[in-house]
């Protein structure tokens, strides 16, 4: 079957506004995705080590106001997210398993680099408390400074080091 | 009348419902634009495709001009509205930590569980590395928790920093994203790669 082609964008920019406006009438916050994957860690962790899960302050106090971690909103949302980009790469005649990366690197150059980008990215959307859904994208929406502030930072640090990493992608 | 699950209008099971739907629509949209291409999220820093600029800028303008919209016509109530915090520190520190993920990754979190979703093994190694990297920051957080907290300033919006009314700033930001809309046209032209095809 032949690919079809992207949305255009714009278009597709404003089918997301409208996606989070919704997600804002419905429950009052926005879009998300780091905060569903820390629902999963302290989860899977208080099955595997629940005693350590009491003596550590940043589970326990997690699980103090998420009794079930999830039930949560943004991991329901999540589990939509990869059936919805399924559906739209079903249809588009996208689902193919693949390495998508430079022609210059090899495949396990590049997945040692998600692996290390995934681990950076994981800590800063803890540290910086959201990522680029849940704290640039609608944080910007709701034209909060914060979330200005985090687009600048994460947009700004890729620019600044895009040069370092350019044998990666291009 | 919203936001719905604030005013009681729908119940929790039903949010959460709501919650997978708003979802599937969330994840078609980043897929149907390319979001799913971590080659593509990249482009953005090379200039080759700034696809990620314009349908991030054009989303937080319909959302941010919608909940006005939504607010005149009372069909929300922004008081009600999540505002997220500004911890200067910790939100400038965690985006410069995100932004090298970003670059070294390919992805962010969104987009690499929508990637994952159509088959991108990438995006798996990359879903991996995130669930180290939240559980590192969870098992070390003795070690980082005053930065965490450091420099606290409430939960500002922009215009109020500035003195500005909401209007005003989002009348701004629609100025300002328009003049990088043609700029990320002008790059997608200046930086074109022969080994990539747009939009394809």
């Amino acid at each position: 079957m032949k690919q079809k082609k992207y949305m255009n964008p714009y278009l597709g920019g404003t089918l997301l506004g409208l996606v989070l406006i919704v997600a804002f009438w419905v429950s009052g916050r926005g879009l998300g995705a780091s905060g569903a994957a820390k629902s999963a860690i302290v989860a899977g962790v208080n099955t595997v080590a629940p005693t350590h899960v009491e003596k550590t302050a940043f589970y326990s106090d997690y699980l103090e106001t998420h009794p079930n971690p999830l039930n949560e909103w943004l991991v329901f949302q999540m589990l939509g997210v990869i059936v919805g980009g399924f559906l739209s790469g079903a249809i588009a005649g996208r689902l193919k398993f693949k390495v998508e990366k430079s022609p210059k690197i090899t495949n396990k150059t590049r997945l040692i680099f998600a692996v290390l980008g995934g681990v950076f990215f994981g800590f800063g959307s803890q540290l910086g408390r959201g990522c680029t859904s849940g704290s640039a994208l609608t944080g910007m929406a709701v034209l909060s400074l914060s979330g200005f502030l985090s687009m600048a930072a994460i947009f700004g640090t890729a620019f600044a080091l895009a040069y370092f990493a350019r044998k990666l992608w291009i | 009348m919203g936001p719905l699950i604030v005013n009681e209008i729908i119940s929790q099971n039903t949010n959460l419902f709501l919650a997978f739907i708003i979802g599937i629509g969330f994840g078609f949209v980043l897929e149907a634009n390319g979001f799913s291409s971590s080659r593509r999220l990249a482009g953005m820093f090379y200039g080759y495709d700034t696809t990620v600029l314009k349908v991030f800028f054009t989303a937080a303008i319909v959302g941010a001009v919608g909940l006005l919209f939504m607010s005149l016509f009372k069909w929300i109530d922004l008081s009600y509205i999540y505002i997220n915090p500004t911890y200067l520190w910790s939100t400038l520190g965690g985006g410069v930590i995100m932004g090298a993920g970003f670059i070294l990754g390919g992805y962010c979190p969104g987009t690499s569980f929508c990637a994952a979703s159509i088959g991108k093994l990438d995006a798996l190694a990359f879903i991996g590395g995130m669930f180290i990297g939240i559980f590192i920051f969870a098992e070390g957080y003795p070690l980082w928790e005053n930065f965490y907290n450091a420099k606290f300033l409430g939960a500002p919006l922009l215009s109020d920093y500035f003195g500005a009314s909401r209007g005003l700033l989002t009348f701004l930001i629609i100025l300002v994203a328009l003049g990088m809309f043609w700029v990320g046209e002008w790059a997608e032209k200046k930086f074109a790669r022969e080994d990539y095809k747009l939009n394809q």
